[in-house]
């Protein structure tokens, strides 16, 4: 069907509401890629299995990721009338147990997380009921006690493939307001009143990248997704599109709105297939609703969305590689200036950013700037989410307000490090980050504190290392890594990574000389200053932050051999 | 070139209508179709699409996704992304190298395994990941991966 009013999307929110909190019992799992690494697909058969034999009306279905990955496979179940209530570690053969208990009201004590009385979707609040007060609440349970959900308000409590449930907690609203009562200008200065900024890294002000774009003089336009996210140990844009695709395909038809583009890609890395399907999924049912294509609610405005999966470079997640890649070239940045959003693809005026930044676009632009605004902090608005992952305990996609301290998250959230080690340091940023020490762990996480340390924001990558790593492999294990996916272009990055590659395993196998540091250091400077994109101009980061703060582990494996 | 493969490279390419993304697009599905990209495809693709064959070798070579030999009927990729680093994937890796008698990037002669390293799978919280074809695997050790390999019917010896 086509949605053509407010009222055809509130009928359609009236119907889907039964699916979420209707009449019947509800048992979703959580489907995505870890819950499915973990044994999901199989718990979800054996509830099939049980429901067919037991001859119920029980309604089960899938979900994203809630985010508690540690917990995996993780089930929501949801008896009419009563809380939700989130269980873990299900196994196949749990899956009668459980089902016994739901007919008769009930839920096996020792699967339960938490009870979820409500859910604020933020354009939309569920209200699940009461019941199982014996158990803790979600607000009260440490691993979600300090997060606040806007990018992730949907995860792992719709169907990530079924558009009408979307609908059923606001999804589609927000598109309809801007197209209907507001003009492209209003869209964006909306977007630059919430102060949020790019969430790929770099953390320019995405409502002022609008403007610019939009301003280009061109008779055509183009909107990029970037979801090529290439920092190893993040992972937080694949579960976004894994459980809320409709977030983003929103996000991205309201930009296009304010952009003036008629055509917006999503370039996905081919190592995310679940993403990719049901993004595919969703663009289509969007189509199907006519919320995707020509006359988007009978206005005058079409838009359309392709994915272009990339093919495994890092590099294309710099922008500039990435419109080669699109184009059909080697992924290979080009200078800037002309930037993208005056000369991107094809030449034309082109806008990119992350796949978390088009995810807040549908609330601010409901919820207005100001109210965005006053999450986070004054320069630092809105939340961000994590990856929190490494020698931690409770590993898992955390999102919180920017401004946290680093402390709260690895300790309150993640429970520090398991078997009684000791936290040593925490690598943000990717390849491209640093490593902070345990004891700036005070420091609040935003663009320009991270910045201050030597590290940077990047994708959201958070990985915590015990006492046990040894800080001078990690910097070689990044060098390595970068250096292997330099694109060759510029002699700084290519020839400059391989000679800090090559005295660091010098270091490791014990053949290293005092001097070495020195011209470690060095040969950073050279390469920050005179690289050609973002990739060479962040890799020395992880070596200089080792030296920094780790310089005894540096001197201790050259003077052990000297 | 046959036939019957013209045929199959014809098809994918009127899929992409647009310019925008054509390239990747056109040769990650012969891959996913063929296992990799052979010489005579590569050729073929240069004159249908108009680019140049050493354009399109470039782009074969610079992307760390497409394979110019045939691939094992069994392609495990260990992840080497920063989590499972953290977890012991190097030692995995070795394990399986030792275990199948091939490098990283080799096939065992009965063309059953190929090894293969990846960046980052986004598994990170089951870290460390391996992945058979499309499969992931997580909390992955060296002692399991005999009895992991022989469900894919990996014979000691």
């Amino acid at each position: 069907m086509r949605v053509r009013s407010l009222d055809d999307l509130k009928a359609i929110a009236q119907r889907a509401l039964e699916k979420l909190c209707g009449r019947r019992i509800r048992i979703a799992v959580g489907l995505a890629t870890c819950g499915i690494a973990t044994g999901a697909e199989e718990v979800y058969s054996a509830f099939l299995k049980g429901i067919e034999s037991l001859k119920r009306d029980i309604l089960l279905t899938k979900v994203g990721c809630i985010g508690y990955c540690r917990e995996e496979p993780i089930v929501n179940v949801v008896i009419p009338g009563k809380a939700l209530l989130l269980l873990s570690r299900v196994r196949p053969e749990d899956a009668s147990e459980i089902l016994k208990n739901l007919i008769d009201g009930d839920v096996p004590r020792e699967k339960i997380v938490c009870r979820v009385k409500e859910w604020d979707h933020l354009l939309e609040k569920i209200h699940y009921g009461d019941g199982f007060t014996d158990v803790s609440l979600y607000e009260d349970t440490p691993f979600f006690k300090h997060q606040r959900k806007i990018v992730l308000r949907n995860a792992g409590i719709i169907n990530p493939e079924d558009i009408e449930e979307y609908i059923a907690v606001g999804g589609y609203r927000s598109l309809y307001k801007a197209l209907t009562e507001m003009t492209p200008e209003m869209v964006i200065e909306e977007v630059k009143r919430s102060g949020l900024r790019g969430r790929g890294g770099a953390g320019f002000p995405t409502g002022l990248k609008w403007e610019i774009t939009a301003k280009s003089e061109s008779d055509e336009r183009y909107i990029i997704c970037n979801a090529d996210e290439g920092d190893p140990g993040a992972y937080m844009n694949r579960n976004e599109m894994e459980s809320d695709p409709h977030s983003l395909i929103e996000g991205m038809i309201i930009g296009g709105y304010a952009i003036g583009a008629k055509e917006g890609i999503i370039y996905v890395r081919a190592e995310y297939p679940l993403a990719i399907s049901r993004l595919q999924i969703a663009i289509e049912q969007s189509r199907r609703y006519g919320l995707l294509g020509e006359n988007i609610f009978g206005t005058d405005f079409s838009f359309d969305i392709r994915i272009v999966k990339g093919a495994g470079a890092f590099v294309c997640g710099e922008e500039t590689a990435m419109i080669a890649s699109i184009e059909g070239e080697t992924g290979r940045p080009r200078p800037r200036p002309p930037f993208p959003a005056e000369k991107g693809l094809w030449g034309k005026p082109t806008n990119i950013n992350n796949v978390e930044t088009w995810c807040n676009i549908p609330v601010i632009v409901y919820k207005g700037g100001e109210w965005f605004s006053k999450i986070g902090t004054k320069n630092n608005t809105g939340t961000k989410v994590f990856s929190l992952v490494g020698e931690v305990q409770r590993v898992g996609l955390v999102e919180v307000p920017l401004g946290t301290s680093l402390k709260r998250i690895v300790y309150d959230i993640g429970n520090g490090c398991p078997d009684g080690l000791k936290v040593k340091a925490v690598q943000i940023g990717g390849p491209s980050g640093g490593c902070i020490p345990e004891g700036l762990l005070d420091i609040p996480v935003d663009y320009e504190s991270l910045k201050e340390v030597g590290s940077i924001m990047g994708s959201g990558g958070m990985v915590v290392m015990s006492e046990r790593t040894s800080m001078v492999e990690t910097a070689a294990f990044f060098v390595s890594f970068t250096s292997e996916e330099s694109c060759g272009k510029c002699a700084p990055c290519r020839e400059g990574l391989k000679q800090m590659l090559n005295i660091l395993n010098k270091i490791l196998m014990g053949k290293g000389s005092p001097s070495d540091l020195e011209l470690l250091k060095e040969l950073s400077e050279t390469i920050k200053t005179t690289s050609l994109c973002g990739l060479g101009q962040t890799a020395p980061n992880p070596v200089l932050t080792t030296i920094k703060y780790f310089k005894e582990e540096y001197e201790e494996l050259i003077k052990r051999y000297d | 070139m046959d036939e019957g493969k013209a045929k199959i490279i014809d098809e994918i390419i009127s899929k992409y209508a647009s310019r925008t993304g054509r390239v990747l697009s056109v040769l990650e599905e012969l891959q996913e179709k063929e296992g990799y990209l052979s010489k005579e495809s590569l050729k073929y693709i240069s004159t249908r699409l108009n680019v140049p064959l050493s354009d399109l070798y470039s782009v074969a070579t610079f992307y760390s996704f497409f394979n110019l030999k045939r691939a094992g009927k069994n392609i495990i990729t260990i992840c080497m992304g920063t989590a499972c680093y953290v977890k012991g994937a190097p030692k995995l890796l070795e394990e399986l190298e030792k275990l199948l008698k091939v490098k990283e990037g080799e096939t065992t002669p009965d063309g059953s395994f190929t090894i293969r390293s990846a960046r980052c799978f986004g598994a990170c919280s089951m870290a460390p990941v391996i992945r058979v074809n499309d499969r992931t695997y997580g909390f992955m050790s060296p002692e399991r991966l005999p009895a992991f390999l022989k469900l894919y019917g990996w014979k000691q010896g």
